[in-house]
């Protein structure tokens, strides 16, 4: 690269025109794939970013100071996250003493779970740290991340992979255990594969689509509020 | 377009500034998410005042986790070392979550309609 080009890597324009246009790509071919899960958008922009800063040897830091406005968004992201919740409010009202119950016990196990199984198989505090509020919604998982001391940027992936795997897993499950009530299927979904759970749950019926998007933000609140409570405790207990 | 982006940021500085009061545990924009749900609440009409730009928050979200996670880069070793624990834990976890939810669920709900209907 020329010399006198040198300064246009810590333009914020090019980092973010390069992030913009990468992702429009990747949508385009994800629609034309017709959905395949392993061309989600999310997951190619991020490796084809990664293979031009490794291709052209730029650090990541450079990256991500360029395109840290978008990163910035998480947090007004999380705050509008209230807004679906409070249109749920007709149907919280009328059920929300199964799906209280529902919550605590599923949002309490499933961090309780993901540490445990991680630690049996070896994985290193780092990691059992990131791993535990990885079945909620990125941006709340991400701030948690931030304050616990897990590894932020291995957060936001595992909670994409989460949400993956969890929407994969659910449709399954749901009629191993012959769930008929939508309202119930779509609040389990929520509750463990956030967003993209409830994208899934959406096309199973409606009201599936709508208890699981109920279910993303509540066990975004449940677990910001319950990790810093549990995870210490489950921390000293298997021996970190 | 504009009030509404000085709204959302203004609940969400207030959410961090009590964080930061309090010393909580609790992510500041959490806190700014229930102050914002309480604003709802209380005052209605917030819900077509922030419509617009909470729109456009919620329908571009995924682009914002790209600078973060492109910093998967840096882990590489980590995640060849770790791999196998990172997948049992998320998948055993999911299957957990999922089963635990639909039956804790399925069984309160169905004790209070049993209870409903002996009342009735």
């Amino acid at each position: 690269m020329p010399e006198a080009l040198a300064p246009l890597l810590s333009e914020k324009a090019l980092w973010l025109g390069i992030t913009f246009a990468i992702y429009c790509v990747t949508v385009v071919i994800y629609k034309l794939s017709h959905g395949k899960p392993f061309l989600l958008p999310i997951f190619t922009t991020i490796l084809v970013i990664i293979g031009i800063l490794k291709w052209t040897g730029i650090e990541y830091k450079v990256y991500f100071e360029g395109s840290y406005f978008l990163h910035f968004l998480l947090g007004p992201a999380t705050v509008a996250l209230a807004l679906p919740l409070y249109e749920q409010r007709e149907r919280l009202a009328k059920m929300w003493l199964p799906l209280t119950c529902g919550l605590f016990a599923g949002g309490t196990i499933v961090i309780v779970s993901s540490v445990l199984i991680a630690h049996y198989f070896g994985a290193t505090l780092g990691t059992v740290i990131t791993l535990a509020p990885k079945s909620v919604t990125a941006p709340i998982a991400m701030g948690i991340c931030e304050k616990t001391g897990g590894i932020v940027a291995l957060c936001g992936p595992l909670v994409v992979a989460t949400g993956v795997i969890g929407s994969m897993l659910a449709p399954p499950i749901i009629k191993l255990l012959r769930e008929k009530d939508d309202a119930v299927a779509g609040f389990a979904i929520g509750l463990t594969a956030h967003g993209s759970g409830t994208a899934v749950a959406f096309q199973i019926s409606r009201e599936t689509g709508a208890f699981s998007g109920l279910a993303t933000g509540l066990n975004g609140i449940f677990t910001a509020f319950a990790i810093p409570l549990i995870l210490p405790w489950l921390l000293s207990a298997i021996g970190y | 377009m504009l009030l509404p982006i000085a709204l959302i940021l203004m609940f969400q500085t207030a959410g961090i500034a009590i964080e930061n009061l309090f010393g909580l545990t609790v992510p500041g924009p959490v806190m700014g998410l229930l102050l914002y749900l309480a604003s709802l609440f209380l005052y209605p009409k917030m819900r077509e005042l922030t419509m617009p730009v909470v729109n456009f928050l919620l329908s571009h979200m995924v682009i914002f986790f790209v600078p973060a996670g492109v910093g998967l880069m840096q882990y590489f070793d980590l995640l060849s070392r770790e791999w196998l624990a990172i997948t049992a834990s998320i998948v055993g976890s999911s299957i957990i979550a999922l089963v635990t939810t639909i039956l804790v669920t399925r069984t309160v709900s169905r004790l209070m309609q049993k209870k409903g209907a002996d009342h009735a």
